[in-house]
């Protein structure tokens, strides 16, 4: 698989410190949502730095980017990259952490932070096919500040759940206290283990081994179980 | 293993490079434990000097695969088999 060019378009702001870029690829082949991105850029001096990025939305060429401080790549891709600017990309890659519309499944998505980016483009996929497949998304994130794709997430979309769960502050009144997943959040905002769902968990390591080890203690059937882990970017 | 590990998720841009299929989504059965399971469930360590992907079973070393600048190294001698789904 080769490198492409991909041109900057346009930037929508999530949060503070996040933003979704949007590329002009020249012949994209299309992607299955799920998939992501090898992302390369080179310096003056021919340094070159890599990061991978899960490709947001169902059809165009979208990437939320997380800036994460010292970080070797994020940093320009949230804070100096300008429409018209270009970098190397190479995919789409991946062909495990995937949901494809002819799946009947209920699907339950769990993401904490960034990790919602590959859940997000799979609800996207979701609604752009008109897929009846019942899902359930369960976001963890820090606090209602750090919360992508807000208002689109706010929308009615018919058989989509939504529930956040925020770990260092909620908004005034929430009943849940803030606190990592637990057992409960799995238990009452998921599906049944009898109802073989399709769980995909994506996030940090640290997060997405937790969340899995809940699933399997709920009876969820390793091979219904996908995991995609996040490093520092 | 106390260092942060990624899993073999991140290996499908590498891997894109010498393999025409994507191998992540593979079922890959583990030379030490006898464990199968898809690529993408590897726990990987890197990208340098080069990927180590480990079972997420008996934590023996799957697969490594080192980048140079004009050849890549795919050590499997840690993978018995690998199932790779093609259509019919």
């Amino acid at each position: 698989m080769r490198w492409r060019t991909a041109t900057l378009t346009g930037v929508r702001e999530e949060t503070p410190s996040a933003r979704t870029l949007v590329f002009d690829v020249p012949d994209w082949p299309g992607h299955l949502a799920g998939q992501h991105v090898d992302v390369r850029l080179t310096a003056d001096d021919g340094y070159t730095a890599q990061r991978s990025y899960s490709l947001a939305a169902a059809t165009a060429f979208e990437l939320t980017v997380e800036r994460v401080p010292d970080g070797e790549v994020s940093p320009y891709l949230t804070e100096v990259i300008e429409p018209g600017d270009r970098v190397e990309i190479r995919g789409p890659v991946g062909g495990w952490f995937v949901w494809r519309p002819e799946n009947k499944s209920p699907v339950l998505l769990v993401g904490g932070g960034s990790g919602i980016v590959p859940l997000m483009a799979m609800i996207r996929a979701r609604r752009q096919a008109g897929s009846r497949a019942p899902f359930r998304l369960l976001y963890s994130l820090r606090d209602p500040l750090r919360r992508y794709y807000a208002d689109e997430l706010r929308q009615p979309d018919p058989g989509l759940d939504v529930a956040y769960l925020y770990t260092r502050a909620a908004p005034e009144g929430w009943a849940r206290p803030p606190g990592r997943i637990l057992l409960d959040d799995l238990a009452e905002g998921g599906w049944p283990a009898d109802f073989e769902p399709d769980c995909y968990v994506c996030g940090p390591t640290g997060f997405v081994e937790a969340a899995a080890d809940l699933l399997l203690a709920l009876g969820h059937a390793p091979g219904r179980i996908r995991t995609e882990r996040f490093g520092p970017t | 293993m106390t260092t942060e590990h990624l899993d073999g998720n991140a290996l499908a841009g590498p891997l894109a490079e010498i393999f025409s299929v994507d191998v992540t989504a593979a079922t890959g059965r583990c030379a030490s434990c006898g464990l199968s399971g898809p690529v993408a469930s590897l726990r990987v360590y890197g990208p340098a000097p080069g990927f180590v992907a480990r079972c997420p079973g008996c934590d023996e070393v799957v697969l490594r695969l080192v980048r140079g600048p004009d050849a890549a190294w795919l050590d499997l001698r840690g993978a018995v088999s690998l199932r790779v789904a093609l259509p019919e």
